[in-house]
């Protein structure tokens, strides 16, 4: 037996494991910019149109938040609207699935399993890597095609495809050493997703300032590769390079440890226990405080860096129609920052439903991993414990929006030489937001109360929610159906006037949704596996 | 109260699979009572019904005098439980998992918790995930022995420990049985420890009790093998009731005989002439094996279990 025997079967299992997955993430993954492309086209026919587009999107703002325009033309553009989205997603996906189909296997001792059949050491790493590359490769090719097939040029198509082929293998490699570092799965994730949002940062911070932090950057790399604007192949080097170092980091490691064991050593806990440490809330406390400082931490920066950009809009000299329409569209009608800031919160209150969903979803984990059978055996009901981890989901969600608003307020503040107002109007930007996460936690509940096999929907229902928000104009569909994203109801703040109404309405209807899940958890059978 | 548990009739359906197939158990406060059948009959769930986890689709089930789903919250403080799967708060030391379980059960005995971990050697410093499968249950055990509560349901608790600590657990549940109206309700699978340990057992296979009682009114309704050298030739012997297999060999007689039929059996034998005798009684195995089996449960009259 080899160090690699076994790598074909354990692929073949995780494609057969992943299959609806993985399906998921690579036809979305392909459609996004095939469609980008087809709208561009009908949007700005002629040469004159788009060069009055491209004209105002060297603006530093939108250069944060989406990278620097290379190129005048539908490619370039396509390039630049859906690029980082794209980079970020993928490497989401490739990240995700390495650090499955080994830290997760191993966690849950089901390697060990398969590691006593004939497995070689190498294998499972292998066996991840491999299926995350086939289906880069597979992203890649879908979206050199479908580009193509739009009537864009080949070059570019095909390096747009490579650029986030790439980067979703260097995420597979990042992950591959992540997944080494910690015995827990999650900790694994979580480290190379830090990298990950880490990278798009630096990159928003070396597109506006010191251009050379954006070559630190793998999502600042992608672009480089200037999809449609004078291709620079020599960049995929990067990638290959950096990729390879990490992936070799992981196989030293591999052949280091033991089965289970990680690099980063668990320490022994105290011979006491914290006093504290008496209730389900308390106990949540301890499950869920690592998560939210992270996600706390993250946003911080992102409201931070985003806020500090958010002034570089003021520099355009003659603040032109086309961008109006454009940050209008994103973001309301008072005031171009106004509008730019109000963009950015509304990402900002997304991606803080993300953390939401993740909070929501703990309570299933505590249930399908059987934990949650000694805690109920104990005086504790069913709701008791459902409200403790509803509360960090709801609170929770509270708290990193409050610090993104606050560190916008500072970043913008700063620039502009008034923190205490601007402190104030973007905590009241970021706090608009919590009803509609809250629409998705109260989503989430219902799902574990009425059919907590389909938990994993809420996770549907949230991107769902961002594609229609951000897309549906674009592909011009009807308002009703982005109505019906909890999103598309938030006030836009800084500029709009703020109306209470659609608050109400979003807080009752997750209220609603919270109190279904919950009467559906009271009388079902726990656990369900 | 002299019942702890009494379910009647109990009826548990997972979709088309019939977990519970009208269930009878009745455990008397203060015995410690064993319940056994063979992988799936049903014990896990009836468990998880009296602790109100699950909803039962018919039949009724008392607990400690109370409805396990209604009084949930009331009877879980006098009761305390170990899963049949430990798995532990990964991010949780061993003793903070042993102290949240107690006080969230109003409380426990510090002194009696440090006792129990020394006696089963076990470090409650480690997080929840580098313990391995003995050591996690013995947090479990732990934390279920140090509260003071009139019920223990232990479900397969000993299915990890080694030997030494087996015998450990064996020993805290005697003095458990020493302290007056404590109750337990232990599913196992280890047949050393059921007849070392319960006062009463029930064996139930899919999803039915087929038997229950103590140890020695069980071992009465089963079979003894003989092994007899005689003076004479006998006869009559395979007419007489509850002899089974006889066989013949150069004057030595080989037979099973139900318990029951013992005496007359003997007396039969005596008056031929008695030169040598060999007696087995039946096995622990035997005796469950004979249930566990499907398809000797099934055949009637029993024939004896050859290993
Ligand atoms: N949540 C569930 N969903 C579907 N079927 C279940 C579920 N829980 C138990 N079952 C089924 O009910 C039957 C009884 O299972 P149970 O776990 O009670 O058995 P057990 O006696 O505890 O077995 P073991 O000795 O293996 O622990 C089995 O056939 C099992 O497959
Ligand atoms: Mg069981």
């Amino acid at each position: 037996m080899n160090s690699l025997t076994g790598t074909r079967a354990l692929a073949r299992l995780a494609f057969r494991l992943d299959r609806v997955r993985l399906t998921v993430w690579v036809l979305g993954l392909a459609v996004m910019p095939m469609g980008t492309a087809a709208n561009y086209l009908s949007l700005y026919p002629t040469e004159a149109d788009l060069r009055a587009v491209s004209a105002v999107l060297s603006n530093p703002s939108l250069v944060a938040l989406s990278g620097p325009l290379f190129g005048l033309s539908i490619g370039g553009l396509t390039a630049w609207k859906i690029g980082v989205t794209e980079f970020i997603l993928v490497g989401l996906m490739s990240l995700l699935t390495v650090v499955r189909h080994t830290r997760t296997e191993e966690e849950t001792g089901r390697l060990e399993l398969i590691g006593a059949t004939v497995v070689g050491r190498y294998a499972p790493l292998t066996a991840a890597l491999l299926v995350t590359g086939l289906v880069n490769l597979a992203i890649a090719a879908l979206i050199a095609l479908g580009l193509l097939a739009t009537g864009l040029p080949a070059a570019g198509s095909l390096a747009f495809g490579l650029a986030t082929g790439l980067v979703g293998m260097l995420f597979a490699a990042i992950a591959a050493a992540s997944a080494q570092l910690t015995q827990s799965a999650r900790a694994a994730s979580a480290i190379a997703g830090a990298v990950l949002g880490g990278t798009y940062l630096l990159r928003a911070v070396g597109d506006t300032g010191p251009t050379w932090l954006s070559w630190l950057s793998p999502t600042g790399w992608a672009l480089h590769l200037r999809p449609y604007a004078g291709e620079r192949w020599w960049v995929a080097g990067l990638f290959v390079g950096v990729g390879a170092v990490f992936a070799v980091v992981a196989y030293a490691l591999v052949a280091r440890r033991d089965v289970g064991a990680g690099l980063l050593r668990e320490r022994l806990g105290s011979a006491e226990s914290s006093p504290a440490l008496r209730s389900p809330l308390a106990l949540a406390w301890r499950l869920h405080r690592g998560l939210l400082l992270g996600w706390t931490i993250g946003l911080a920066l992102t409201g931070a860096v985003m806020g500090g950009a958010a002034a570089g809009i003021g520099d355009l000299q003659s603040p032109n129609q086309q961008l109006t329409d454009i940050l209008t569209r994103m973001g309301g009608n008072n005031g171009l920052t106004d509008a730019f800031l109000a963009a950015i919160f509304g990402i900002t209150g997304m991606v803080a439903a993300a953390y939401t969903v993740q909070a929501i979803l703990r309570l299933r984990q505590e249930e399908s991993s059987g934990r949650v059978e000694a805690l109920l055996a104990t005086p504790v009901g069913r709701l008791r414990w459902a409200a403790s981890h509803l509360t960090f989901a709801l609170l929770g969600t509270a708290l990193l929006l409050a610090a993104a608003g606050i560190a916008g307020g500072l970043g913008y503040g700063m620039q502009v030489h008034d923190i205490g107002g601007q402190i104030g109007r973007l905590l009241g930007a970021a706090l608009v937001q919590l009803p509609a996460t809250w629409v998705l936690a109260g989503f989430g509940t219902a799902l574990i109360g009425l059919a907590p096999r389909f938990s994993a929907l809420a996770w549907a229902a949230l991107i769902l929610s961002v594609l229609l928000v951000e897309l549906g104009a674009l592909f011009g569909l009807s308002q009703w159906i982005v109505d019906a994203t909890p999103f598309a109801h938030v006030p836009k703040l800084p500029g709009s006037a703020f109306t209470v109404t659609p608050m109400l309405w979003l807080t009752a209807i997750a209220l609603a949704l919270g109190a279904v899940g919950l009467a559906g958890l009271h009388r079902r059978d726990v656990p369900v596996a | 109260m002299t019942e702890a548990i009494h379910v009647d009739a109990l009826v548990k359906t997972f979709g088309p699979t019939r977990a519970l197939d009208g269930l009878d158990l009745s455990v008397r406060t203060g015995e410690v009572h064993g319940f056994l059948g063979p992988n799936g009959a049903g014990k896990s769930t009836t468990i998880r019904i009296l602790l109100g986890l699950l909803r039962a689709d018919s039949g009724s089930a008392r607990l400690l005098g109370g409805d396990p789903r209604r009084d949930a919250a009331e009877l879980h403080r006098r009761l305390a439980y170990v899963p049949g799967d430990v798995t532990l708060w990964p991010n949780l030391s061993g003793i903070e998992v042993i102290d949240l379980l107690g006080r969230l059960r109003g409380g426990l005995n510090a002194k009696r918790r440090d006792e129990l971990l020394e006696r089963f050697d076990l470090d409650p410093r480690k997080k929840g995930r580098a313990y391995s499968k003995g050591n996690r249950q013995k947090v479990a055990l732990v934390a279920a022995l140090a509260s003071d509560v009139d019920l223990l349901i232990l479900d397969e608790p000993t299915s990890g420990l080694d030997p030494l600590m087996e015998e450990v657990f064996r020993q805290v549940i005697r003095e458990e049985q020493q302290r007056d109206g404590r109750t337990v309700l232990l599913s196992s699978h280890i047949l050393a420890e059921v007849e070392a340990l319960c006062d009463r057992i029930t064996i139930i296979r899919d999803g039915r009790a087929v038997e229950t009682g103590t140890l020695a009114d069980m071992r009465h309704l089963t079979r003894t093998s003989i092994e007899v050298g005689l003076a004479g030739p006998v006869t009559g012997l395979d007419t007489l009731p509850g002899v089974h297999d006889v066989q013949t060999h150069n004057g030595t007689v080989r037979f099973d005989v139900d318990t029951s039929a013992l005496d007359a059996v003997l007396r039969h034998l005596t008056t031929v002439g008695i030169l040598s005798l060999t007696s087995q009684p039946p096995t622990l195995e035997e005796l469950f094996l004979r249930h566990y089996d499907r398809t000797q449960a099934d055949e009637k009259p029993q024939t004896r279990v050859t290993r």
